[in-house]
């Protein structure tokens, strides 16, 4: 009967052995060190549903050391909705840290040391050292991968922010958008502070949007705490940074762009829907926005680097912005200067 | 059952395979185990025992645990067996206090959006499964997030941690030049949102900055890992800030539109005004190419009046705005459109 299920794969397996193998191997200690703790919990810690878990103490009944007898077998109880585990003596340790584990601790440790005005550098500090010390050989390269963490100059603004959701108060922001060339007055309750993309972000609930937003640091102008209640409503949910901190809308407009090769890096740093490289090391890239004030300001900074090429209102709105400009510097060189000559 | 898949049937095995392999003191020989764990009663012959085992050995191993292949008998050192030092095996006994697990939650979830996600919530379970509860209490929102969106990342990460040559096919800033490049590499950093990999190339004789962007395809493994020594003083940040070139600043005077360029005024050192329309301001600047692309962003709301060299670099990025640009279908002349 068995025989013929090791040929051919099952369907469409939801997890490797192994992978499932690695979460049974931690799940014990876990469960051993925790007696009596809910399905839901464990379901949680380890990212699974309730039902999962079920399953996996299902298989756990059925495995032990050798001998196969009642004594021999991990005991397991979950009838309650509570689990109890026992006779796993073999496995009551969890396994070592691999070098993907440790590494990523130990960076993201390391990434958080470097946090301006962090009040918990001490525990960072020996966390680390414990960690370094149990790991050995599997962080010995972990000096060689790095987050480098940029301060830059919102220290002041980040000790505030720290302050304001510490003490859970709202905060009057004098924000700077710089897409648009804009100084606003907006209050906003504070989520969380974020480093993200190397710039520290202010998320909060914004008064004025009444939506979430994301404030970079550095480009608050003045910051005050008020003397209100900074609970955001219940609402309000962190933004998904899965795409970075721009996050198109299926209804934005689309805009097509030519790039040259100089100008490729937008591809990177934009969220781009679709990517034609070109034969020179140039692309034609599609991306949605909402808001094109800030492409304008993209195209004139590019200059002859980068086209649109639809739509048509902005090949218009580029071009006009680009001749006002010239003319006034026609103006103050005088009727000899030539300033559309260039190299 | 249709619902105990291959799967489930495979993680039984192994389960009871790593836990036979701690239990015995002494190496197993590959009958032994054949007989103590009972998925394998089930094989249809001995090369069939064969294949799996050796299948399921390297799975093991892959997952990090320390199975050795040690003689059975000292006699007969032909017969290998088969054991986990369960020393080796298990995580060293280490107690966090529920502010150092704070923290270490806290780096685990910096790589949320990142391809060590997997690794970092494992590494923290398994802390945890010893039996300290964490006290993110203190910790209110404060997350520094690292995201790897570089395909190039995995691949790039492990040969820098095994020290393995690799090539790949890269484009070169500014020009755009596509070409292949044979790398040693010595570390990976991630610096102002971008990750780069440090190394020598070994074609140019020289040491390397690369962005992991920038690369395209597979990377591929060129040597074996441990075949080179990277410099005990190397230092990545140092090496890739130097690619930005500090110089001396210079003064700007700028002639900025009432209500605008307000990143501009916020540096400037003087501000004046011209009229009801316009301030005079004056700021430091050090890299002339950056600073006109940063002012020609403003259009027609900023004009440079000195240095000439500013003023000139910003004409003709607004004149190439003007114009057409590179993979453009046709020329736009000036004025057809508007």
């Amino acid at each position: 009967m068995s025989t013929k299920r090791q040929s051919g794969r099952s369907g469409q397996p939801s997890e490797s052995a192994t992978t499932r193998l690695s979460r049974l191997l931690t799940m014990v200690p876990w469960l051993l060190n925790r007696q009596g703790v809910e399905i839901d919990e464990a379901a949680r810690e380890f990212a699974v549903t309730p039902a999962q878990v079920e399953a996996d103490l299902a298989l756990l009944f059925l495995c032990g050391t050798p001998g196969g007898y009642h004594g021999d077998l991990i005991e397991a109880e979950w009838e309650s909705g509570r689990v109890f585990l026992g006779n796993a003596d073999t496995i009551n340790r969890p396994l070592r840290l691999g070098v993907d584990e440790a590494l990523a601790l130990i960076v993201g440790l390391r990434a958080l040391a470097a946090v301006p005005g962090i009040g918990e550098r001490d525990a960072v500090v020996r966390a680390l050292a414990k960690l370094e010390a149990a790991t050995g050989s599997a962080s010995a390269g972990a000096s060689r991968v790095q987050v480098l963490i940029d301060e830059g100059t919102s220290r002041e603004a980040m000790a505030m922010a720290q302050e304001a959701l510490a003490a859970r108060r709202r905060v009057h922001l004098r924000y700077l958008v710089p897409g648009r060339d804009e100084s606003t007055e907006r209050d906003v309750d504070p989520m969380r502070v974020i480093s993200f993309d190397a710039h520290w972000y202010l998320e909060g609930w914004c008064h004025r949007a009444e939506d979430v937003r994301l404030f970079r640091l550095d480009r608050i102008e003045a910051l005050a705490i008020l003397d209100e209640d900074g609970t955001p409503p219940a609402t309000a949910e962190p933004r998904d940074l899965d795409s970075g901190v721009f996050t198109p809308h299926a209804d934005d407009q689309l805009v097509r762009l030519a790039l040259g090769p100089g100008a490729v890096w937008v591809s990177d740093y934009y969220p781009v829907e679709g990517i034609d490289r070109t034969p020179d090391g140039g692309a034609v890239i599609d991306l949605r926005t909402a808001d094109t004030a800030w492409l304008r300001r993209l195209m004139w900074r590019l200059g002859s680097q980068a086209t649109v090429l639809e739509p048509v209102d902005l090949v218009r709105e580029v071009h006009l912005g680009a001749r006002v400009a010239l003319e006034a510097y026609a103006e103050s060189v005088g009727p000899t200067g030539s300033p559309l000559a260039s190299g | 059952m249709s619902t105990k898949s291959n799967a489930a049937d495979k993680t039984e095995r192994l389960l009871n395979l790593v836990i036979c392999l701690l239990y015995t003191r002494r190496p197993l020989p590959k009958a032994k185990i054949r007989d103590a764990v009972p998925q394998y009663g089930t094989s249809a012959s001995d090369e069939a025992f064969d294949r799996m085992f050796e299948r399921d050995k390297d799975e093991l191993r892959e997952l990090g645990i320390p199975l050795v292949t040690e003689p059975y008998d000292v006699l007969f050192d032909d017969e290998p067996g088969y054991r986990i030092d369960r020393r080796e095996y298990a995580l060293p006994e280490i107690s966090f206090t529920a502010d150092e697990l704070a923290v270490l939650g806290l780096a685990s979830r910096a790589w949320t959006q990142a391809s060590l996600a997997g690794p970092a919530a494992q590494a923290l379970r398994k802390l945890e499964a010893a039996g300290v509860e964490r006290d993110d209490s203190s910790l209110i929102g404060i997350v520094p997030m690292v995201r790897t969106v570089e395909p190039a990342f995995d691949a790039v990460k492990d040969a820098v941690l095994q020290h393995t040559p690799v090539a790949f096919t890269y484009r070169t800033a500014g020009t755009g030049e596509v070409s292949t490049r044979h790398v040693q590499p010595w570390a990976i950093a991630s610096w102002h949102g971008h990750w780069y990999l440090t190394g020598f190339d070994t074609a140019k004789d020289a040491p390397r900055v690369f962005r992991l962007a920038r690369i395209e395809g597979e990377v591929a493994v060129e040597g074996k890992p441990g075949s080179y020594e990277v410099p005990v003083d190397h230092q990545p940040k140092s090496m890739i800030s130097t690619v930005a070139v500090d110089r001396a600043p210079q003064l700007a005077t700028l002639k900025v539109r009432v209500g605008a360029g307000h990143s501009l005024r916020r540096q400037a050192t003087t501000v004046e005004a011209v009229d009801d329309n316009w301030s005079l301001i004056a700021l430091d600047f050090t890299d002339t190419e950056a600073f006109a692309e940063e002012i020609a962003s403003f259009g027609p709301d900023v004009v440079v009046k000195d240095p000439t060299e500013l003023r000139e670099s910003v004409i003709r990025r607004l004149s190439g705005a003007l114009g057409s640009g590179p993979g453009s279908p046709g020329r736009i002349t000036e004025g057809e459109r508007i």
